[in-house]
């Protein structure tokens, strides 16, 4: 026996202009304010700090860990009296001429690597032979060769950004597709237009992550830096007040200076960063 | 040899007229590692300006590797190509290409940038004149009112006719197309036709596109080069300006689309003869 469905009756309906629902509606207030990120990083900061205030009570020794309150109280003291910012400034200095170095040889060093073979071989040669050797353990190295000063941090500085950079632009660059390429080939670009107006936009969102990282290895070398070696410009950065401190048993102030360190890496990271990434990649629909 | 042949019949009927492209006993090989494939096989064909020029073939013939060929990403390995008689030898804005893929528009660029680009990229232009031109070939496409969008918040088929105005907006002496309609559904992809069809209307623009759908092949085209399967040879060349849009699922239509169907997938000839003895213009390498 065949079986067929029954044969149901057509209709057609005349639609008015859909006016009775709003098309659009904001969400409420609190739902707004909790898709704001500062919103809820700062409630994790808020939430951390009390705990730390908590923990502090009850172990009660200034000499072991002091509480939020009283670091606070030294980082005021410390931004007041122009101290810690003087010594911020000269990290920062240094920290900013390592990077930049860093950053533009590493684009040399790719931009290289995309155009010929012998520049590939290079890279990967290099970066493999240098990316696990820790910054820090060429510091006597560059102590030798560049004496005590800014020049040794800056060498040792300029090796932790540039490898980690290199190893992420060249990743970037081979992964921009193929269309891409021959629509740039296209238009007659080539050679160095090619990698500035194609390679590097096309790769940026691995570009950003290589310039965090790099950060991230430059900062962390800095402070390690000055405080085994002290003040090896004369003049110590942060990393030294972090060490002399701690030689005078003023435990807040070494919080202070730590706290420094982690704000400043706050925010860059979330001002500087994030505003790249906002008003590029994100702004471009390349990464979520 | 066949396609000597077939070249002597494509200069015999344009003798009066230059071709503006020449493909001339081409063969193009690419190399997966530790081989040489060879994708097309002596094949040959001339252009002439205004024509909507069809590379038709089964997947895998090599006609879109014959495209980049013309466009100058792949050296042929014999024949030569030659475009107003100029040999070509690498990639250039004077042979603009549409490919398929959505990501062929730069994201960091707005829609009228993109347009902008090769422009400003060839020096052909300054800022001021290219984003005159970009906005008058984005109007022609109808997307005037998105020329300040990011590509990633375009529809395939907003996104398809950006990289049609980019093409134009450089006003090559030959516009190439690589499947652009492919990775479209099938309604956007018949406006998308039909928008073509009025585009070379109004600005007559040479084409070369690339196709595996005989319909699109028959819509868009006014000749049409079959290609046989891998390696793509030159199986027949076929006229086919008098349909168009209208013509679909019309008798001579699906009379065509039956011949090339047969030609292309070699099936029995004796149960076709009578249809394709309508056609004079028939060339056929043997």
């Amino acid at each position: 026996m065949s079986y067929s469905s029954p044969v149901r009756q057509e209709y057609e309906v005349v639609l008015e202009p859909l006016l009775s629902v709003p098309l659009e509606r904001e969400l409420p207030l609190g739902q707004r304010l909790w898709q704001q990120g500062w919103v809820r990083k700062g409630l994790i900061l808020i939430l951390l700090a009390v705990i730390w205030e908590l923990v502090a009570r009850y172990q009660d020794n200034d000499l072991l860990l002091p509480s939020f309150l009283q670091t606070a109280s030294a980082l005021y003291d410390g931004l007041i009296s122009g101290e810690l910012l003087s010594k911020v400034t000269i990290s920062l200095v240094v920290l900013l001429k390592g990077y930049l170095i860093g950053i533009v040889l590493a684009f040399a060093l790719t931009t290289l690597a995309v155009s010929t073979q012998f520049g590939r071989d290079l890279l990967s040669t290099l970066t493999s032979m240098f990316n696990p050797l820790p910054a820090i353990a060429l510091l006597p190295l560059a102590l030798l060769w560049f004496g005590l000063g800014q020049n040794s941090l800056i060498f040792v500085l300029v090796h932790s950004v540039l490898w980690a950079l290199a190893l992420n632009t060249y990743a970037g660059f081979l992964g921009v597709s193929e269309t891409q390429r021959m629509a740039g080939r296209n238009y007659g670009l080539k050679g160095i237009r090619f990698v500035l107006f194609i390679l590097i936009p096309a790769a940026l969102p691995s570009i950003l992550a290589g310039l965090k990282i790099g950060w991230a290895f430059a900062w962390r070398t800095l402070i390690a830096a000055e405080l085994v070696f002290g003040a090896t410009s004369g003049k110590g950065g942060l990393g030294w007040y972090i060490f002399q401190n701690r030689n005078e048993l003023y435990t807040d102030k070494v919080f202070a200076g730590l706290a420094v360190v982690i704000l400043i890496g706050l925010l860059v990271e979330n001002l500087v960063f994030d505003t790249l990434e906002r008003v590029t990649v994100k702004r471009w629909g390349m990464q979520r | 040899m066949n396609a000597s042949v077939q070249g002597h019949a494509a200069s015999y009927l344009t003798a009066n007229v230059p071709a503006l492209l020449s493909v001339d006993h081409v063969s193009l090989e690419y190399r997966p590692p530790q081989r040489v494939v060879r994708a097309t096989h002596q094949v040959s064909f001339e252009i002439d300006p205004a024509d909507r020029f069809i590379l038709l073939g089964p997947s895998g013939c090599g006609k879109s590797t014959l495209l980049k060929a013309v466009a100058g990403f792949i050296e042929p390995c014999e024949g030569q190509i030659r475009l107003q008689g100029q040999p070509v030898t690498a990639p250039g804005p004077d042979r603009m290409v549409v490919f398929q893929e959505f990501d062929q528009l730069p994201p960091w660029k707005t829609v009228k940038q993109n347009v902008m680009f090769p422009l400003l990229a060839s020096k052909t232009l300054n800022r001021r004149d290219a984003q005159e031109r970009a906005l008058h070939y984005l109007d022609k496409v109808g997307l005037a009112a998105f020329a300040d969008a990011y590509p990633h918040t375009l529809s395939g088929g907003m996104k398809a006719r950006v990289a049609i105005a980019r093409a134009l907006a450089m006003q090559p002496k030959i516009l190439l197309m690589d499947e652009p309609f492919a990775a479209l559904d099938a309604l956007t992809r018949r406006k998308m036709q039909e928008e073509l069809l009025l585009l070379w209307e109004e600005v007559r623009f040479t084409l070369l596109f690339v196709t595996h759908s005989i319909e699109e092949a028959l819509v868009v085209g006014n000749r049409i080069l079959l290609l046989s399967p891998h390696p793509g040879r030159v199986r027949a060349e076929i006229n086919c300006h008098q349909y168009n849009l209208h013509s679909l699922g019309g008798v001579d239509f699906q009379a065509s689309a039956r011949r090339i169907h047969r030609l292309l997938f070699d099936e029995d000839e004796a149960l076709h003869t009578e249809q394709t003895l309508n056609f004079n213009d028939i060339r056929i390498a043997y």
